[in-house]
């Protein structure tokens, strides 16, 4: 395939970038988008020129680094998939691909497409945890889940913390990760004690981080290669609301 | 109770458009029914109106006043978040292709917007009367006709109600989810009950000025 990238440079985080076009012949359609830029880098490279920056890590969509806006769309036009699963045959011989990286004022560009997310780590780290005794491990069964428990909170899991919701929303909302993490643990009867006090701090946490808020617009359902359901985020503004108008919990 | 962490939070202010905005939905609706009395002709609009501004005029105005109030939280609200979601992408993409999202998602500010400007044009109009040809205290029938006989302000109504019902379409699904009042669903975005609403609400007001300008109403 003979395709011409329209790819975001941007040397540096306070350095202004700008789009530059790269032809990409004689690509395998059975490449994946990944692998498509690993060989214009290495011609790049070959050419004494900078290579395109971008994040990689497992390639095979559990990781979530791979992070970019592909024609428009988040991760590309493939439906739950992320970028590393997207195939070159889904393009058209000889079209013209604009590559960005995710637009965010709480994800600031590192390089090229290399985008800063620990913003998210930060609304994890506000309450996406349940306190835990360590020391051996319990038995597996010793708590007990119901199975529309465990799967709720399955699916809310299988969230990789890419960002792709932030970078689809128009809004630039984290309310589908921030959301998708408190169903995670909230679901489970090992994520109850902390409820009240998770929800509150990581919604005070991803506001803090300077993302939007939620219009339901339903585009990070349709972005995320995990397909996570906006159904967690009805399911965040209960808790919230909960949480706000009931007393906090005391042991006294 | 944590009504500043409440109202401080993004989910909060959405919380509250979406009380404030099934508040209003429930208002057109007893509102569009109301109006359209008028097909039944002068005395049965005329007898609510002489209704609700003698026998029920203390009701009245208290309804007034939660409907002020849930407009003025209703616009604050969104004043807000829609300067917090500015803010969150300072830099847009070059290309963005929305997939799922709908006009009626897309437009709830402009949209908003228009109904406010229409609103108060509206209370101007057929409450107070300051921009009505020929107002007539008490006659609701004849201050309808007359009123929608000016072509642009029937066109103007009608247009003001394509935007309603748009903003109903949204507004009507999306409060209850933000308010967390729904189910896990199959299909989120399937709405049976916000679209009947929202072609009720909009095809029900704007039949009034529409029989106007053809002659059905006189």
């Amino acid at each position: 395939m003979d395709l011409t990238l329209r790819v975001w440079r941007q040397p540096g985080p306070t350095v202004p970038g700008r789009f530059v076009d790269y032809p990409a012949q004689d690509i395998s359609a059975d490449a994946s988008f990944l692998e498509m830029l690993d060989v214009v880098n290495e011609r790049l490279s070959a050419r004494g020129e900078e290579p395109i920056a971008f994040s990689h890590d497992c390639r095979e969509g559990i990781c979530g680094s791979c992070a970019m806006m592909i024609d428009g769309v988040a991760h590309g036009p493939v439906r739950g998939a992320a970028t590393c699963q997207v195939h070159m045959r889904v393009f058209a011989d000889g079209s013209t691909i604009t590559v960005e990286p995710w637009r965010s004022a709480a994800f600031p560009v590192i390089k090229d497409l290399v985008t800063e997310r620990s913003a998210l780590d930060r609304i994890i780290q506000a309450g996406g945890f349940i306190t835990a005794p360590t020391g051996g491990a319990r038995d597996a069964n010793e708590i007990l889940v119901a199975k529309d428990a465990a799967e709720a909170a399955m699916d809310a899991a299988a969230c990789i913390g890419c960002g792709a919701c932030v970078a689809a929303c128009p809004n630039g909302s984290a309310s589908l990760f921030t959301a998708a993490k408190i169903a995670h643990l909230g679901a489970l009867p090992q994520g109850q004690p902390e409820r009240s006090r998770r929800v509150l701090r990581m919604v005070a946490q991803m506001d803090e981080e300077r993302f939007g808020h939620c219009t339901l617009f339903g585009e990070c359902q349709e972005a995320c290669p995990k397909l996570i359901s906006i159904d967690v985020i009805a399911r965040m503004n209960r808790d919230f609301l909960r949480a706000c108008t009931s007393p906090p919990a005391s042991a006294w | 109770m944590r009504p500043l962490v409440f109202y401080r939070s993004t989910v909060g202010k959405k919380i509250v458009m979406a009380v404030t905005g099934l508040i209003l939905i429930g208002f057109v609706i007893v509102h569009m029914l109301d109006v359209t009395l008028a097909f039944r002709g002068p005395d049965a609009v005329n007898a609510l109106g002489r209704f609700l501004h003698g026998t029920a005029d203390e009701l009245l105005w208290v309804v007034r006043v939660i409907l002020l109030a849930a407009v003025i939280l209703h616009i604050d609200a969104a004043w807000q978040l829609t300067r917090i979601a500015r803010a969150a992408r300072p830099t847009g993409y070059a290309e963005r292709r929305p997939q799922v999202s709908t006009l009626a998602a897309r437009t709830m500010r402009w949209g908003g917007v228009l109904l406010l400007v229409f609103i108060v044009f509206h209370l101007l109009h057929l409450t107070t009367g300051t921009l009505h040809p020929s107002f007539q205290p008490g006659d609701v029938y004849a201050n309808l006709v007359t009123g929608f006989r000016v072509w642009p302000v029937a066109l103007f109504y009608i247009a003001a109600m394509v935007a309603l019902g748009l903003h109903l379409y949204h507004g009507a699904w999306s409060s209850v989810r933000t308010l967390g009042l729904t189910r896990p669903a199959a299909n989120p975005f399937h709405r049976p009950l916000a679209i009947v609403i929202a072609v009720a609400v909009a095809v029900g007001f704007a039949l009034v000025p529409l029989a106007v300008l053809v002659g059905w109403l006189r």
